[in-house]
């Protein structure tokens, strides 16, 4: 039985008012499963961002909700969504946003610092970001500061940082953005090597080629769900 | 996020850029320092009055004539040959009727020329006075002795001269003793030297002549420019108890002596007490003065704190963006903007204390001015620097939290 991770019925988001207003999202209904690997597509202008905010509780919807987890988050205050970001989601961005005077176990471990619900000691902490920068094989450049790593290294380190806190979704904004094709492959690589283990991943993206990668697409045009596809190359076994 | 784990945070956003954040503290240190110093100068000062004021010698009442036109107008029907203000029978007066009094002296000061062998010497004061002398000013002698009652008497023509007088005339105390000295066109024989005393008020009491008070009249002073009139009686009280006691008794003997009306008298009381009230009034409006610019100069050093926090914050605000979606809650970007400005304040606050503390060491040391270190200036000048530092990264740490963390991600 499939576990949804992520329930959205009848979203909108409107910005501004009357005359001027800008209608970014018109009803979205979506649902995301548990270990799904998701793919969002569409021109530019067609509401991707949009989402991608919500869906990553930096942005509230205007109308509908948002069910996360299980969790309504779709009416909270800043303190609170500021807690579900920390807990239930992994993000990594286009330009990695690694903070550039801290080593990467250091960037890995920021999550862990803002985890009010567990408070784990620094030696705990230091520990699981050297396991998950491990498991993204980077191993070897612990102690490495952003500059003295290339960018598939770097975004590497960032995907270490959005799994330290065992998040409900990963959500990927443009993640291969600003790599190399080579460096692109190894990266969408690594995200379906973490798809198979397990690990539930949006990711947006305006390249077909990095969509290939995913198992289900979605194409977003004027704010609203054009198609919603399984990816038949790469079609999940039930 | 923990408080400690904020201000490690807070702390490496210092320590990102060490120069500046040197320079803001700078502003804070200055005006720490300007407090304590500032602080510490005043002190000084209100310590300086209070020793020349003292050492003009313990529980001691000064008498001086006070011509009020009231005093005038009531001399008009005084006795024959009775002028205003007080004379050498006030002494006696005094001296016989007040109780509870360890002496009385007076002085008369004339300045005249002093010719000792080759030397001359222009304009020396040369204060004509009585055997009290010594004991209400504490003056001590160095060799030789002090001038009597008998001296007095007899307007014996001799002369006790301050310490420094006695070198330049002389070149040494001893050899003074026993030498002429001319005063005017008058022949006098040193029979002593006082011990070094300096400067008291405006007064350098070793640079004067001490002679006999009736040599001055006799010699010095015209019967009609107010012939034995004294410039200035000098009472020395038992004790601090009786001040009051004697004050009011000398007060009642010298109206009754010149027989003026008592609500008007020619002469008026003073004590040390009411100088150092009178001068000590003035300093506190110096120390108010001076405590008011290093305040100001305090709120500039924060006022430089702000600015740089808003600077701080706009650069880093990728990165507060993306802490933010990493799971900072607004107080806790709050708590970091707030900790990096109170740790520069008081970084400022504590090099400030060791500068003020310093400076006011240094100043004295050199002599450049007396400086009196007060305690209390310490706590004072750090808390308000830990003031400064909250109450002005308050804004620009507000500021941090309320950034939108879409805006923030966006921004470059």
């Amino acid at each position: 039985m499939a576990e949804h991770i992520i329930e959205i019925r009848d979203l909108t988001r409107v910005y501004g008012t009357g005359e001027t207003a800008v209608h970014a999202l018109r009803g979205i209904n979506l649902t995301v499963e548990k270990g799904e690997f998701v793919a969002v597509m569409g021109p530019s202008g067609s509401g991707k961002s949009t989402l991608m905010n919500i869906l990553g509780c930096l942005d509230r919807p205007t109308s509908g909700t948002y069910v996360l987890d299980g969790e309504d988050v779709s009416r909270l205050g800043r303190n609170q969504l500021a807690g579900v970001r920390n807990r239930k989601i992994g993000f990594v961005f286009q330009s990695y946003n690694l903070l550039p005077r801290l080593t990467a176990a250091r960037n890995v471990m920021l999550p862990l610092l803002y985890n009010s619900h567990q408070r784990l000691s620094d030696e705990e902490c230091y520990r699981r970001a050297v396991a998950v920068l491990e498991l993204v094989g980077l191993g070897d450049r612990i102690h490495h500061k952003p500059n003295q790593l290339s960018g598939g290294q770097q975004q590497r380190v960032a995907i270490a940082r959005a799994l330290v806190n065992n998040p409900s979704i990963i959500l990927a904004d443009e993640p291969t953005g600003n790599l190399d094709t080579k460096s692109s492959h190894e990266i969408m690589a690594l995200l379906q090597q973490l798809h198979q283990q397990g690990a539930t991943i949006v990711m947006v993206t305006h390249e077909p080629d990095i969509g290939d990668y995913a198992e289900r697409v979605l194409h977003l045009l004027d704010g609203q769900i054009a198609s919603d596809r399984l990816n038949g190359a790469r079609r999940r076994a039930i | 996020m923990s408080l400690w784990r904020t201000f490690k945070v807070a702390w490496e956003g210092l320590t990102l850029n060490k120069v500046r954040s040197f320079l803001t503290t700078l502003g804070v240190i200055i005006g720490v320092a300007a407090v304590i110093v500032m602080m510490a100068v005043s002190a000084g000062a209100e310590a300086e009055i209070a020793d020349q004021i003292n050492a003009l010698g313990a529980n001691l009442i000064m008498v001086m004539p006070s011509f009020s036109r009231a005093g005038f107008g009531r001399g008009m029907s005084m006795g024959p040959g009775r002028m205003p203000g007080l004379t050498y029978d006030d002494i006696g007066v005094i001296a016989q009727n007040v109780t509870g009094i360890n002496g009385v002296s007076a002085e008369r000061v004339t300045n005249q020329t002093i010719k000792a062998g080759n030397t001359t010497l222009e304009d020396v004061p040369v204060v004509g006075t009585t055997s009290g002398f010594p004991q209400v000013r504490e003056y001590r002698l160095a060799v030789g002795r002090f001038l009597t009652d008998e001296d007095n008497d007899r307007a014996r023509k001799i002369a006790v001269l301050g310490y420094d007088l006695a070198q330049e005339l002389f070149g040494d105390s001893s050899a003074a003793i026993g030498q002429a000295i001319k005063i005017g066109s008058v022949k006098f024989t040193v029979v002593g030297v006082m011990a070094p005393k300096g400067v008291v008020g405006n007064t350098d009491y070793d640079g004067r002549v001490y002679i006999p008070i009736t040599v001055v009249f006799k010699k010095f002073t015209p019967a009609r420019f107010g012939g034995n009139n004294v410039g200035i009686i000098y009472v020395s009280a038992e004790s601090k108890e009786v001040m009051k006691d004697v004050m009011e008794q000398v007060t009642k003997v010298l109206v009754q002596a010149h027989d003026v009306d008592p609500s008007s008298p020619d002469f008026s009381l003073m004590t040390q007490d009411s100088i150092i009230e009178a001068r000590a009034s003035t300093t506190a409006t110096f120390r108010n003065l001076l405590a008011w610019v290093a305040g100001v100069s305090l709120i500039v050093g924060g006022i430089g704190i702000m600015n740089i926090m808003l600077v701080s914050v706009t650069e880093r605000t990728r990165e507060i963006g993306l802490r933010q979606a990493l799971g900072a809650r607004p107080r806790d970007l709050q708590l970091q903007f707030l900790l990096e400005a109170v740790m520069l304040s008081l970084a400022g606050g504590l090099v400030g204390v060791l500068a003020g503390v310093g400076g006011s060491y240094v100043f004295n040391a050199l002599g450049t001015m007396r400086t009196a270190l007060v305690p209390a200036s310490i706590p004072l000048a750090f808390g308000a620097a830990a003031l400064v530092g909250i109450f002005f990264g308050y804004y620009p740490a507000t500021r941090a939290a309320r950034l939108d963390p879409i805006e923030a991600l966006r921004r470059e």
